[in-house]
């Protein structure tokens, strides 16, 4: 994997946090992704886009990322500084998108309800274990072909490589 | 081995005999969908990727329909980005300008998409063709710009829920109270990353444009996709619209399904989802006295033409409520044209509405329709999320035509019995 070891601040959601929240319809008159990355979580969360650093730790309840299909969200999370998502669940079209743009996704109900606001955390994406203030949570481990993805550095490069073989 | 119509549209487009849900397949797709926000995405992925032409242009559909007619220089430069692409990949299914509707009435209106095919779109209800008999399912722009590149997509064989409506459904109920109804059932997760699997008498006897709206809202519930084994009433339905072959697919009688759930219909009434949450439901007699500012009517949930037919049933010969907007917007050119035909158009304006153009509009917050903070509406659309139609501190309750027209006239949420 790109990187397996990530280490920061903690940025803590509720359950069902959804893409029109991660970054409003009004914004999507642009794909850059730093133009997104400046309005994400504009309307819950003010403050978000200019005090996370990069390499901090978005954690959530429930269904992150419910909602829209809009991969704007994602990429808005990454360019935004964050490395790993630590959820209850995500929501499907969610989890595809983030993977194939190389931002990792961890499930953990532990970790989820352990970890706190504001609290500093390490993540180690290969072993799936997450150490913060609370305690050491185990996350599922990711699944292979997703790691794979990781690894190629998204779908993009896994489709050059894998399918077309360039 | 006895599989899903999901698991059996699968496995053909995986090529093998049988799929199991778990299983990690690569599929060819016959339709892939992206609209004026997520082509552009999905057109630098394809750049990137590096191939020179589209897998098929025939198959590779584009739809401006989100910030159309382009409500700002960066819209306009997004949809350019797309039309030029268009043009140099010489896609035969571009739409824009007067051609143009919301891409999921917009598909099967022209018989783009058919049953047992396997459709994947840059749009969260790309699952409305479910109710197609066809495996439907919405992805990002990355996704789609490696599909637009391949023609073949890896997916996870999803589980499937089985959804069994018996009953007789009451007065002013319809496929949106009961997808409504069923989300408040399941909650907004519960049916993450599993097939939906719509049946039953009940589903056996509604019109296609209701069988559309419930498979349109299957995402709402997190679902993969669901999905309406094709019947008399589809058949039906492409006969009018295209000549093309399909193969029909049917669920196994004993198929295995992680759930069956069983719903009787006869006690479901009008449903209205409060804020902010679509799962969030209330029975239309229950709902109080919520005051509102703005109807909207339209959206690829309900911007049928049946669904104009029923809203100007309740408005014809009445006024909506002092100060309250009204807006309808048709779901095609088509639909619009039809419902001028038919007077539709002429009962909406006298009862003081601003019909607007057929696009997604202020569904998603877009434009022709924003909410100030405070301010509330009754829409026929999907999703009620904060923001979703404007200001994070405005408020968007969903419901059926019937109900926003009734809400429109009476000006606080009702039903078509309180006229
Ligand atoms: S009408 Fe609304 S839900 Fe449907 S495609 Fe347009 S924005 Fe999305």
């Amino acid at each position: 994997m790109e990187k397996m070891r990530v280490e920061g601040r903690i940025w803590k959601f509720g359950d069902d946090v959804d893409t029109d929240v991660i970054i409003p319809a009004r914004y999507l008159n642009v794909s850059d992704e730093a133009e997104l990355a400046k309005n994400c979580f504009a309307d819950i969360r003010p403050g978000f886009a200019t005090d996370v650093a990069a390499g901090d730790i978005l954690v959530a309840g429930k269904n992150f990322g419910c909602g829209s299909s809009r991969e704007h969200a994602p990429l808005a999370i990454k360019a935004a500084g964050i490395r790993v998502i630590i959820a209850e669940s995500f929501a499907r079209i969610f989890y595809r998108n983030a993977f194939n743009i190389g931002l990792p996704l961890l499930e953990s109900v532990e970790a989820s309800l352990g970890l706190s606001d504001g609290d500093k955390a390490v993540v180690d994406l290969a072993a799936g274990m997450i150490e913060g203030a609370g305690g050491v949570f185990p996350a599922r481990p990711i699944p292979d072909f997703m790691a794979q993805l990781i690894a190629a550095g998204g779908l993009v490069e896994y489709v050059r490589e894998v399918k077309i073989g360039r | 081995m006895l599989m899903t119509i999901t698991e059996k549209i699968l496995a053909a487009h995986a090529g093998r005999d049988r799929v199991s849900p778990g299983d990690l397949i690569e599929a060819k797709v016959d339709v892939a969908l992206a609209n004026d926000i997520t082509a552009p995405l999905a057109i630098k992925v394809f750049g990137e990727i590096g191939v020179e032409k589209v897998f098929d242009i025939d198959r590779v559909v584009l739809v401006a329909d989100h910030f159309v007619p382009n409500k700002d220089i960066a819209s306009a430069q997004q949809v350019k980005l797309v039309r030029e692409f268009a043009r140099e990949q010489g896609l035969t299914n571009y739409f824009e300008g007067g051609e143009s509707g919301v891409e999921h009435v917009i598909l099967p209106e022209k018989g783009l998409v058919l049953p047992g095919q396997l459709i994947i779109g840059a749009d969260s209800h790309t699952c409305t063709y479910g109710a197609l008999g066809a495996f439907s399912t919405g992805v990002g722009s990355t996704d789609l710009g490696a599909v637009m590149a391949t023609g073949e997509i890896w997916l996870k064989v999803p589980p499937t829920i089985l959804l069994r409506y018996e009953g007789t459904l009451r007065p002013h109920v319809g496929g949106k109270d009961l997808i409504l109804h069923t989300i408040g059932l399941l909650g907004v997760e519960g049916a993450l990353y599993c097939a939906m699997e719509f049946s039953g008498s009940v589903i056996r006897k509604l019109p296609m444009h209701q069988r559309f709206t419930m498979s349109n809202m299957a995402i709402e519930a997190g679902g993969k996709n669901g999905i309406i084994e094709a019947d008399e009433t589809t058949l039906g339905y492409l006969a009018e619209r295209t000549s093309a072959r399909f193969e029909i697919f049917r669920s196994d009688p004993d198929a295995h399904y992680d759930r069956v759930i069983d719903i009787d219909v006869s006690g479901i009434e009008p449903q209205v989802a409060f804020p902010h949450l679509p799962s969030n439901v209330r029975p239309v007699s229950e709902a109080g006295d919520v005051p509102i500012d703005q109807v909207v009517i339209g959206s690829c949930t309900n911007g049928w033409l049946e669904d104009l037919r029923d809203a100007a049933r309740v408005l014809k010969g009445r006024k909506a409520s002092p100060g309250l907007r009204l807006i309808v917007m048709p779901g095609s050119p088509l639909i619009y044209k039809t419902a001028m035909q038919e007077g539709i158009l002429e009962t909406f304006l006298e009862a003081g509405a601003v019909i607007g153009p057929p696009c997604c509009g202020p569904c998603l917050g877009g434009h022709m329709g924003i909410l100030a903070s405070g301010e509330r509406a009754v829409a026929t659309t999907n999703r009620n999320f904060i923001g979703r139609m404007g200001h994070p501190e405005s408020e968007v309750y969903l419901a059926n035509p019937l109900v926003a027209a009734a809400s429109a006239v009476l000006g606080r949420i009702g039903g078509p019995d309180e006229l």
